[in-house]
């Protein structure tokens, strides 16, 4: 029973890793940059969604809320790139990827600026609830993070694998050449792949702070996120989720039967054994890109 | 062979092209009617793939202008250009290698929204090439060459194209499957009506299908002419159809010498 409980709040943890990592993955199979903001991103999102539902805030419906954070964080990530990433065109990757660095840094700022820089918790409708199977006692919060996560990928799958946008989205991340041979409009298909891991870093951002607590520094899991998206193959978005998931797992384990402090160092040394002994990550797509 | 305004389909004018500083074509001028085959001759770095691009809107130019039916549309985004009726297959294919077959042509037909139109047009592309149909959940970078260049062609046909523009389809093609594909661009160009331009370095299969053509040399045009009359010109017996009975060896030996000039 012991062990079912740290399953699922493993579980539950992977999930919002695994989010994260997509949107990594995402941004970085578009554009060959990695958004090193990506964490402060879901912190952002949460703070969002907090600032407009909680008592001490502004006190909306919670589900208003949530709509309103969503909608904000795509719009933000489709103006970024609109604005500042599409003038960066042509320029290495290394300044695009040296830019999130520095947006972090300015997110977790403003964030500290107006919300403080106190932990805080989302106030949802599912906080404290309790599932019971019997002696098993599962969080509603947590149960609520698998759900979600399950259905935003079968979501995205169907739209990565049937709409004319997202085969547009994986033609253009396949050979961009090809694509503007094609008339797909690349540019704006760039804004609409941050516009899209905006949503789902909010989405990963409520999750995380509907199960816990969240001050502005949370998006430094970011780097946890990071490793499991190269544990999955950096290419891979069902790769992305699968390491989160294999993160999340190992950590409530490692805490629990390894001695205080060796627990954090567990993802890295995942990742480490990872690189050497399949470079690729476990879900690689073999492919030869061109730009 | 020209349309009822008397009006070329394609009419370029003074085009220049460039990358950074390097002048890659010169002050390009050419027609295409409307239902013909054009055909643009030259050895590696004429300066054929800079024009299509250019045209094609991939790249800008600095000078000239290209009318489509009388409309300007040099310097517009590919997807405008596309959307004008030119669509472009590119040298080398460049089809999306973890797309399937069919989704490759589905991205043809990007800019189009008429759901029936672009379901009646992937038939037509499956009467044309049925390998493709046979292979249409395979991914398509799984293709032989010679079937990726007829899913290019393919692809570039679902945009349902006023004129395509073809890019060296003979690539690296043995010639039994150049023969395939270009008696198939014979048949689209016959039965469907299709406009095509088609840079090529292979004369002799080139001519034999075009209507007219042009030579382009460091990025000018040198010589044009009738498809029949370029066939008998001495300077493209030599230069371009080699020994008849050797056509790759005088080929080889045509670009050397360009090369040493
Ligand atoms: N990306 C580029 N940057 C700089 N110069 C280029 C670039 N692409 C082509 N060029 C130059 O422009 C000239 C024309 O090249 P282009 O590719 O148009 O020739 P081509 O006629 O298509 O040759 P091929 O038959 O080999 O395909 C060449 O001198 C080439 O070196
Ligand atoms: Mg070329």
């Amino acid at each position: 029973m012991d062990i079912l409980q740290l399953i699922v709040s493993g579980l539950a943890n992977g999930c919002v890793y695994g989010l994260i990592a997509l949107g990594f993955v995402l941004i970085y199979k578009a554009t060959e940059a990695v958004n090193f903001a990506q964490g402060d991103f879901m912190m952002l999102g949460a703070f969002i969604t907090l600032g407009f539902t909680n008592a001490d805030h502004m006190d909306l419906p919670f589900w208003l809320s949530v709509i309103l954070a969503i909608g904000i964080m795509g719009i933000l990530g489709y103006l970024l790139d609109m604005i500042v990433l599409r003038r960066m065109f042509g320029q290495s990757q290394v300044a695009v990827v040296i830019l999130t660095i520095a947006l972090g840094f300015v997110i977790r700022f403003i964030a500290g600026l107006i919300w403080g820089h106190e932990p805080q918790s989302l106030e949802s409708p599912l906080s404290g609830l309790e599932l019971r199977f019997g002696g098993l006692v599962l969080g509603m919060d947590e149960v609520w993070v698998i759900i979600v996560t399950v259905a935003l990928t079968a979501l995205l799958y169907v739209f990565f694998a049937r709409t004319k946008l997202g085969i547009g989205m994986q033609a253009s991340s396949q050979n961009q050449l090809a694509a503007y041979y094609m008339g797909i409009p690349v540019k704006r298909i760039h804004s609409m792949i941050w516009a899209l891991s905006g949503v789902v870093a909010a989405i990963a951002g409520i999750l995380f702070a509907s199960k816990g607590s969240i001050d502005p520094t949370a998006g430094l899991l970011g780097i946890k996120a990071f490793a499991a998206a190269v544990i999955g193959g950096f290419g891979s978005l069902p790769g992305a989720l699968l390491g989160g998931i294999i993160v999340g797992l190992v950590e409530p384990f490692a805490a629990r039967y390894m001695p205080a402090g060796y627990s954090q160092i567990f993802p890295y040394l995942i990742l480490v054994v990872m690189l050497v002994v399949r470079p690729h990550g476990i879900l690689s797509q073999i492919q030869t890109k061109k730009v | 062979m020209t349309n009822e305004h008397n009006q070329p389909l394609l009419k370029i004018d003074n085009l220049e092209s460039y990358y950074g500083p390097i002048m890659a074509i010169r002050g390009v001028s050419l027609e295409v009617n409307e239902g013909q085959i054009v055909t643009v001759l030259g050895a590696n770095g004429a300066g054929k793939t800079t024009l299509l691009k250019t045209i094609s809107g991939v790249m800008d130019p600095e000078k000239g202008t290209v009318a489509l039916s009388g409309e300007f549309i040099q310097g517009l985004a590919p997807d405008k250009v596309v959307q004008k009726g030119i669509v472009h297959v590119p040298e080398g294919r460049e089809i999306f290698p973890i797309l399937t077959v069919e989704d490759n042509l589905k991205m043809g037909a990007y800019t189009r929204s008429d759901k029936a139109g672009v379901a009646a047009d992937m038939e037509l592309v499956y009467d044309y090439f049925p390998i493709l149909k046979e292979r249409r959940s395979q991914e398509a970078g799984t293709l032989s060459g010679g079937q990726q260049q007829m899913l290019a062609i393919g692809r570039g046909l679902m945009a349902k194209p006023r004129i395509m523009l073809l890019d060296e389809p003979s690539l690296g093609l043995s010639p039994l499957l150049v023969k395939e594909i270009f008696s198939i661009i014979r048949r689209l160009n016959r039965e469907q009506n299709v406009t095509m331009m088609l840079v090529e370095q292979n004369a002799k299969v080139a001519l034999d299908v075009a209507h007219y053509g042009y030579v382009m040399e460091l990025g000018r045009i040198v010589m044009s002419g009738e498809a029949a009359k370029l066939r008998e010109s001495k300077d493209i017996q030599e230069f371009y159809l080699g020994a008849q009975q050797d056509t790759q060896r005088g080929q080889r030996r045509w670009k050397q010498r360009k090369t040493w000039r």
